[in-house]
């Protein structure tokens, strides 16, 4: 196994579990500020945009990024179940990369 | 005795932990494709079968494990891999707050031990049920709620590794929009109910277009991340 990479799991279980631990190891009451609490909500949305984009198109070819894209957009907005959702994508991916 | 440590002492812990069993078997069938997508890509990013399995069995965190992928195939550093997976999981330390003030644990090291299991998910299941009756506060139930998951997790991880040198090259290549596709389909029924979450998301994917050319694409995804919840704050509204 590559120690670079074993690092890097090493690291991140650090850090997954100390968040999760902490409020089980602290008082039975303790309360984060409402403010931060409000931001730590926030995270995983901010983090999502910026994961999709604008990774999604610097593909080899940006327009099947496109296509594979939108139609994640639509069908999640239809509210398709995750699983569909990813299956239509790569679908509509590979489909639009057999013309390219 | 009304609270749940009672459980611990008198209950039933087999019946309560095969309850959990059944009631995380939702939550295990829908990881197993997602953990199998997630095998099959981190071969795809050059990570070995063992070290690709490791990573599911120590950090049991979907989205970070994909986050992590994502910037080793843009090649970005471990250490901003390893910051983005805090802030990404940074979410947990509310959860957990949730998920510990339901189930009654009797002491601090059957915290520490159920927490290790905490994710969307199994949160989700844990503190909204419907109805709750005394066993679903039973830490034996969450084990084996959290218990299935994980192993559910763990193979199908191994499942996509291992599968993925049969998977042709022309498929494996847009599995890669699957995982965008999976981002996607967890966001965009937030944004559609939000205006909040549609300007955080919406912000954030334009400072990470404007950063991303000036420095390494794994720290403009961080401090995206970081500005795009912080300009959030300027809704009073909570999220859920």
């Amino acid at each position: 196994m590559n120690s670079t990479t074993i690092s890097i799991i090493v690291g991140m279980m650090l850090v997954t579990y100390i968040p999760r631990v902490l409020p089980g190891l602290l008082s039975d009451h303790y309360r984060l500020p409402k403010a931060v609490e409000r931001w730590l909500q926030n995270i995983p949305y901010a983090a999502l945009g910026a994961l999709i984009f604008p990774g999604i198109i610097q593909g080899d070819t940006p327009i099947v990024g496109v296509v594979g894209g939108l139609t994640a957009v639509i069908l999640s907005l239809m509210e398709w179940h995750l699983v569909l959702v990813m299956a239509a994508s790569i679908l509509a991916a590979l489909f639009t990369s057999w013309f390219m | 005795m009304q609270d749940g440590r009672s459980n611990y002492h008198t209950g039933q812990p087999f019946k309560q932990f095969s309850k959990g069993v059944r009631t995380g078997l939702p939550v295990a069938i829908g990881y197993m494709p997602i953990a199998t997508a997630f095998g099959a890509l981190a071969i795809k990013a050059n990570l070995s079968p063992q070290e690709t399995v490791l990573m599911s069995a120590c950090v049991f965190a979907g989205a970070s494990q994909f986050m992590a992928i994502t910037m080793m195939l843009q090649s970005a550093d471990g250490i901003q891999i390893v910051i983005a997976t805090l802030f990404i999981n940074l979410r947990h330390l509310v959860m957990s707050m949730a998920v510990h003030h339901v189930v009654q644990s009797p002491n601090r090291l059957w915290r520490a031990l159920l927490s290790f299991g905490i994710t969307d998910e199994t949160f989700a299941l844990l503190t909204l049920q419907k109805t709750r009756t005394k066993t679903d506060s039973s830490p034996f139930f969450a084990a084996g709620l959290i218990g299935i998951a994980y192993s559910s997790w763990v193979a199908g991880t191994a499942f996509g590794s291992l599968g993925s040198r049969i998977i042709p090259l022309s498929i494996s290549a847009a599995m890669t929009i699957g995982l965008y596709a999976m981002f996607i389909g967890l966001v965009m029924p937030h944004v559609r109910r939000s205006v909040r979450v549609a300007c955080i998301t919406g912000i954030s994917m334009t400072l990470n277009t404007v950063l991303a050319p000036m420095m390494d694409s794994g720290w403009a995804i961080v401090i995206s991340t970081i500005l795009g919840a912080s300009f959030g704050l300027l809704w009073k509204e909570t999220a859920m």
